[in-house]
């Protein structure tokens, strides 16, 4: 059940940034200043900001940012985490305590906390988000990768493939690696649901995604300021966030009942 | 347990060393000169020089390392360049209005927490359990910087039950920088903060209780003719409640860093909300500042959790 709510839910986001500009016809950078904070119309059924921009087509294009922000944390943060949790695992004695103490150092900071800093000190635009989300972002997939590879390092299919005189990085990437796969699977999904809200929380702080690129984060914190008289502003891209954040996190949860039987 | 404790603060030592490295290194990483970012391009090279000097940006890397290190030992942060005081004064100023809305909503959380869980985990697989699941999905996918809104939209401006941002006129304390707050100011800040935390938190325990309503110690009870009131309550809750304690703790580490965003909303005099402005203002001794206490204040709250959990539960003293 949670699993078709949460494929609903992102297929949804998935097909409103590929197609969105063939799906609203408004552009979301034409402003529309006689009719700015007007509420939903027919012409416009989510309303207009406080520029006179159409809401709804800048949900949509916002959708893409915070999907692409999403994919590329993920992405590169899975990357580093499977490699360094490999390595720290397999290799184990002081490989495993060097790199143990990094992630003990990196986790032992909030998350947000360091990005706010990275973001601080590169300056906020859509590449820094990015970089800072997946510096903070590979810490927990290396733990979790990390405590799959030492159990799946005793397996006797393993043992018997080293025995067979494979190579370090071949047992590692073709025996040992796949062990941690549906861990990271699940652990990717709930992290889109995180690097979304982490997009979301930096440019609403004003550090993430600048002006005029639409960002759902930003639009909440442009509405911040006209929530007496265009509530729509916040409600909105407040609504959009969650219900994808709310998709990743049932797709999540979903994944996980399936691959652990013993959850269900 | 004085082995576990001695072993658990050897081992914040490096961790703290790696928060501080990290802060020190945030300097470092300004594109370009730091003190052309701080001043602004239109500053003279005598300004900037004087603030490179000020900020003792000239020395060797190391030299600004370990002069960083032993004076933020010393409680010396530097001085604010917004507004010339000193740091440590500032920051000393704005914790207890955090920590004040940091443990409002974790009361909050495990107020609303505590029976949601229970009670899903009693009535497991039953409407009650899926509905008290759902709406604690709904609440952990709820991102604080739209409910902050809605919460102030509601009870604010359409109920007008409640005030929408500071904390109140009275700018007296109620204990060291814990300043005294009406109560009513506290209320939509601790909602919205502590409601995320109460989903989080109603899921665990439902999922711990779960476990532990299945042991045979639970089923032993029962047979000897115990409620199953007093079943959950006396017996199973309190062994359940264990990992529920390492939640509610790291847990503190995410309300703290909530609290950013919560006093950005509701225009709350703490730290978060100094963070923010002395970004915005490059003011980056006072960033350096925020942020170094923060991470310093997590890392203990972990290290206390851990203690407290190695208190509950022996085994985990011998690992």
């Amino acid at each position: 059940m949670s699993l078709r709510i949460g494929i609903t839910l992102v297929a949804l986001a998935v097909v409103a940034a590929l197609l969105g500009p063939f799906l609203v016809a408004a552009d979301p950078r034409s402003q529309e200043l006689a009719l700015r904070l007007a509420g939903p119309t027919w012409a416009h059924p989510l309303g207009l900001d406080e520029l006179g921009r159409d809401i709804l087509a800048r949900l949509v294009a916002g959708a893409r940012v915070s999907l692409l922000v999403g994919v590329s944390v993920v992405s590169v943060s899975a990357l580093v985490g499977l490699l360094v949790g490999g390595i720290a695992g397999y290799a184990g004695g002081w490989v495993d305590t060097v790199l143990g103490r990094i992630i003990d150092v990196l986790m032992a900071f909030p998350g947000i906390l360091l990005a706010i800093a990275l973001v601080a000190a590169l300056g906020p635009s859509l590449r820094n988000v990015v970089i800072a989300l997946a510096v903070i972002g590979w810490v927990g997939y290396a733990r979790l990768v990390r405590g799959q590879v030492l159990k799946a390092r005793e397996f006797e299919y393993v043992q018997a493939a080293r025995s067979l005189g494979a190579s370090a990085p071949r047992v590692l990437l073709r025996h040992v690696l796949p062990c941690a796969y549906p861990a990271v699977l699940v652990q990717a999904t709930l992290g889109m649901a995180g690097a979304i809200v982490a997009e979301a929380s930096l440019s609403f702080l004003g550090l993430g995604v600048q002006p005029p690129t639409p960002s759902w984060g930003a639009m909440l914190d442009a509405g911040r300021s006209h929530l007496l008289d265009a509530p729509h502003l916040t409600i909105f891209p407040g609504l959009a966030i969650a219900l994808l954040v709310l998709g990743f996190n049932f797709l999540g949860d979903g994944l996980r009942d399936r691959i652990d039987p013993r959850r269900r | 347990m004085l082995r576990f404790l001695a072993r658990r603060l050897v081992l914040t030592v490096p961790v703290l060393l790696g928060v501080a490295t990290l802060v020190f290194a945030l300097i470092h990483l300004v594109p370009g000169d730091p003190a052309v970012s701080m001043l602004g391009e239109a500053a003279t090279p005598a300004d900037v020089a004087a603030l490179r000097t000020r900020l003792g940006l000239d020395a060797p890397l190391p030299t600004q390392y370990t002069r960083f290190l032993s004076e933020a030992l010393r409680g010396h942060l530097g001085q604010s360049l917004r507004t010339g005081r000193p740091v440590t004064t500032e920051l000393s100023e704005k914790l207890g209005a955090t920590v004040l809305l940091a443990v409002t909503a974790m009361v909050v959380a495990l107020a609303v927490a505590l029976p949601l869980g229970i009670l899903a985990a009693v009535r497991a697989n039953t409407w009650i359990d899926n509905m008290a699941m759902a709406l604690a999905l709904v609440g952990v996918s709820m991102p604080n910087f739209w409910l902050g809104p809605l919460l102030a939209l509601l009870f604010g401006v359409h109920l007008g039950w409640l005030p929408i941002s500071g904390r109140g006129p009275s700018s007296e304390m109620l204990i060291g920088s814990v300043p005294r707050v009406p109560p009513e100011y506290l209320v939509l800040p601790a909602l919205t903060l502590g409601l995320a935390l109460a989903a989080i938190l109603a899921r665990m325990t439902r999922a711990s209780l779960v476990e532990e309503l299945a042991e045979l110690y639970v089923r032993a009870a029962r047979a000897r003719g115990l409620t199953m009131r007093r079943t959950v309550l006396r017996h199973a809750l309190r062994n359940g409640l264990i990992p529920i304690i390492t939640i509610v703790g790291l847990q503190f580490g995410a309300v703290l860093t909530g609290t950013i965003i919560t006093e950005t909303i509701f225009a709350w005099p703490g730290l978060g909300r100094l963070l923010i402005q002395s970004i915005q203002f490059r003011d980056y001794p006072m960033v350096q500042g925020c942020i170094l206490l923060i991470a310093v204040t997590y890392v203990a709250v972990n290290l206390l959790t851990d203690l407290a959990y190695g208190l509950a539960d022996p085994r985990i003293r011998y690992e």
